[in-house]
């Protein structure tokens, strides 16, 4: 039996009000629509989809940095179990203490006037998770040890750091309170191939490490590909296929993921303009089209995408796909 | 096919605060007419300097290196770009028979001009049309490039468009001068993948409808594979490996190539580790001696590396590396 999920998004949705027009309703942005999610304790769980997907949302939202609309996020570590929806202020702090985020930009995440080892300590001295400064040094020395920072770079201001080792002090940063659930929000994105790879294996090592459980939202899937285990694909706010990554990968069932996959520039020179090409952009999330969300681009639409809205649906061991038509392009 | 640009010992440097920094140093290159080169490097290896210099596009702080040659063959006759002084001159490259798309379409539109408006303004420079036909040839440009509706399109400001139409957008602005170069810096990496292989479609249509010369700058090896005819590799500053598409991403002969190819994911190994070039790219103000690889390098052979810069040795026909293993004679420390 699978064991008693981590994090469990309940027909979460977040939605955003728009500065309303003077008639009518004010509007709003679906950021996240009616999404229910399980991540397994000590998973690697993939989020991708394009930008205005909703998956930065998403993320910020299991986190409660992002205003739950509708339905919940349940945590439950075995230790405490929280509902986000309605944390109180003094468990919302506790619940910061096992829930972290890694940013984007290594560049804008890390104060410049701040030594490595003042910003690091940030955290355990705002929670007040330790009783002196030497506790307070050794347990950054610890966790920056694990983060291969040494004690000469703690002394240092970011600047003198370049990128990886900036998102290094980034990561140490989001660890040293001992969460349990990690957010890696587009972690590697602005690192350089071959600064990329070395942090990736550094979060897989320390994830296994230190039992975390992680939602890397991506939009590389080849990164996806390589280090998480489980993988959900957004569109415009919804889910439209989860499965476990080696099943994404050898079938993806919507049509939707087919075509992100296909999308991938091939390393191969002689695999030119063979890729399944979508027309279009992802549509504006305040006035998405009825029926599925990605029918306006999908090349097999048919008339029942226009109207009704397809549902997860399963299809295969903890793969689902929320497309009418998947059963019968299957074959 | 024709030459048409020629790069001989290009060198850069910048007079910063901090110093005297070494951008470019000693490049050369050459590209012909309806040939895409793909300029492949990280951040800081000088590939987007490289590129601004064909239309010394760079900073007033930039000191161009005493034997730099940068010839531009033209119908009239070869033009030498290093010796155009003033905006006037420069005319014949900047937008004349260069065009130069950025990554950021964003940032490279003036937001509170129509779009259309800067395509008549550039085309009245560089061309001899009247304003009506200037507006005839951009309207029919937004329409090569895909934008529906262009005439509604081209009364339109930046902010109206979504990131791929405006990217769309520049391409048609760059094309319109019918340039005899392209620059492309990076021009897919701010989009999603979908749209990205749409403009890498597009991108290739037109070079093969109007036959110019491309320079696709990415530090995306994947797009390259797509696009390029041929390859430059920089790392911080300097070549180090020149050769056919085919050869560079499938026998590649540098280890940094090699490096930079082992720590791609793909698709096709989910399972394979990925292996990180270990350390980092040393900053500019401290330049390792030698091969400027040689502090990253996994196969370095001996002290030479860290002393000597190597010169460029042919591996194959039409492919060669900047590195001391290729060296016949070897051995000699």
């Amino acid at each position: 039996m699978t064991p008693k999920p981590l994090i469990l998004a309940q027909n979460l949705s977040v939605h955003y009000a728009l500065r309303g027009s003077i008639i009518g309703p004010a509007p709003f942005v679906r950021a996240v629509d009616n999404v229910s999610l399980e991540i397994a304790p000590g998973s690697f769980f993939g989020l991708v989809g394009e930008s205005g997907s909703g998956k930065t949302t998403l993320g910020r939202a299991m986190l409660r940095a992002a205003p739950i609309s509708k339905g919940d996020v349940l945590f439950d570590d075995g230790e405490v179990a929280y509902s986000l929806k309605n944390l109180g202020k003094k468990e919302l702090k506790e619940y910061r203490k096992r829930a972290q985020l890694i940013f984007q930009d290594p560049y804008a995440a890390l104060s410049p006037r701040m030594t490595v080892r003042d910003i690091i300590a940030e955290p355990l001295e705002v929670m007040g998770l330790t009783k002196s400064r030497a506790e307070t040094d050794e347990r950054v020395r610890e966790i920056a040890g694990k983060c291969r920072l040494n004690v000469e770079h703690l002394r240092r201001f970011p600047h003198a750091f370049s990128g990886g080792q900036r998102q290094r002090i980034s990561i140490a940063r989001a660890l040293v309170s001992g969460p349990k659930f990690i957010v890696a929000d587009e972690s590697v994105a602005a690192l350089d191939v071959s600064i990329q790879a070395d942090v990736l294996n550094l979060l897989k090592a320390i994830q296994q490490e230190m039992g975390l459980t992680f939602l890397f939202i991506s939009h590389d899937l080849s990164v996806v590909a390589h280090v998480c285990d489980h993988v959900a694909v957004m569109y415009l706010g919804r889910l439209v296929e989860t499965a476990p990554t080696r099943t994404l990968f050898s079938t993806p069932r919507h049509p939707y993921t087919q075509a992100l996959l296909s999308a991938i520039p091939s390393l191969d020179p002689d695999d030119r303009g063979k890729a399944q090409k979508l027309e279009g952009e992802i549509p504006s999330p305040t006035n998405p089209p009825p029926g599925c969300k990605f029918q306006t681009r999908c090349p097999m639409a048919i008339d029942r995408c226009r109207v009704e809205e397809p549902v997860l649906e399963t299809a295969g061991p903890e793969h689902n796909v929320a497309c009418h038509r998947w059963k019968e392009l299957a074959n | 096919m024709s030459r048409l640009i020629d790069v001989e010992n290009l060198t850069l440097q910048f007079d910063t605060d901090e110093g005297r920094i070494t951008a470019v140093d000693d490049v050369s290159f050459s590209l012909e007419a309806g040939e895409v080169m793909g300029l492949v490097g990280e951040s800081g290896s000088g590939k987007s300097v490289t590129a601004k210099s064909l239309m010394k596009l760079n900073p007033r702080n930039a000191i161009y290196g005493e034997n730099t040659k940068i010839t531009l063959h033209l119908e009239d006759g070869p033009v030498d770009v290093m010796s155009l002084q003033n905006d006037r001159e420069m005319k014949i490259v900047r937008g004349g028979s260069i065009s130069l798309i950025f990554q950021e379409p964003m940032a490279s539109f003036a937001p509170a001009i129509s779009i259309g408006d800067q395509m008549v303004e550039q085309l009245l420079i560089h061309t001899n049309f009247s304003k009506a036909q200037a507006k005839e040839v951009s309207i029919e440009m937004l329409d090569r490039v895909g934008i529906s509706d262009p005439s509604t399109r081209f009364g339109q400001y930046a902010f109206e468009l979504s990131g791929g139409m405006r990217q769309r957008a520049m391409i048609a602005m760059a094309l319109s001068t019918k340039p005899k170069l392209l620059i492309a810096d990076e021009p897919t990496t701010a989009l999603d993948v979908t749209i990205q292989a749409q403009v890498i479609d597009l991108m290739k249509d037109l070079v093969s409808e109007f036959g110019m010369g491309i320079i696709f700058i990415t530090h995306d090896l994947g797009v390259i594979a797509q696009t390029a005819d041929k390859v430059a590799v920089m790392y911080l500053g300097r070549l180090v490996e020149q050769g056919t598409v085919r050869d560079v991403i499938r026998r590649p002969a540098h280890p940094y190539t090699r490096g930079l190819i082992a720590a791609l994911p793909t698709l096709d190994d989910i399972d394979a580790p990925l292996t990180p070039i270990p350390g980092d790219i040393p900053s500019p103000l401290e330049r390792p001696p030698g091969c400027v690889y040689n502090t990253r390098c996994q196969e370095v052979v001996g002290s030479r590396c860290s002393t000597q810069v190597p010169a460029f040795y042919q591996v194959q026909p039409d492919h060669a590396a900047a590195c001391h293993i290729y060296d016949p004679e070897g051995g000699t420390e």
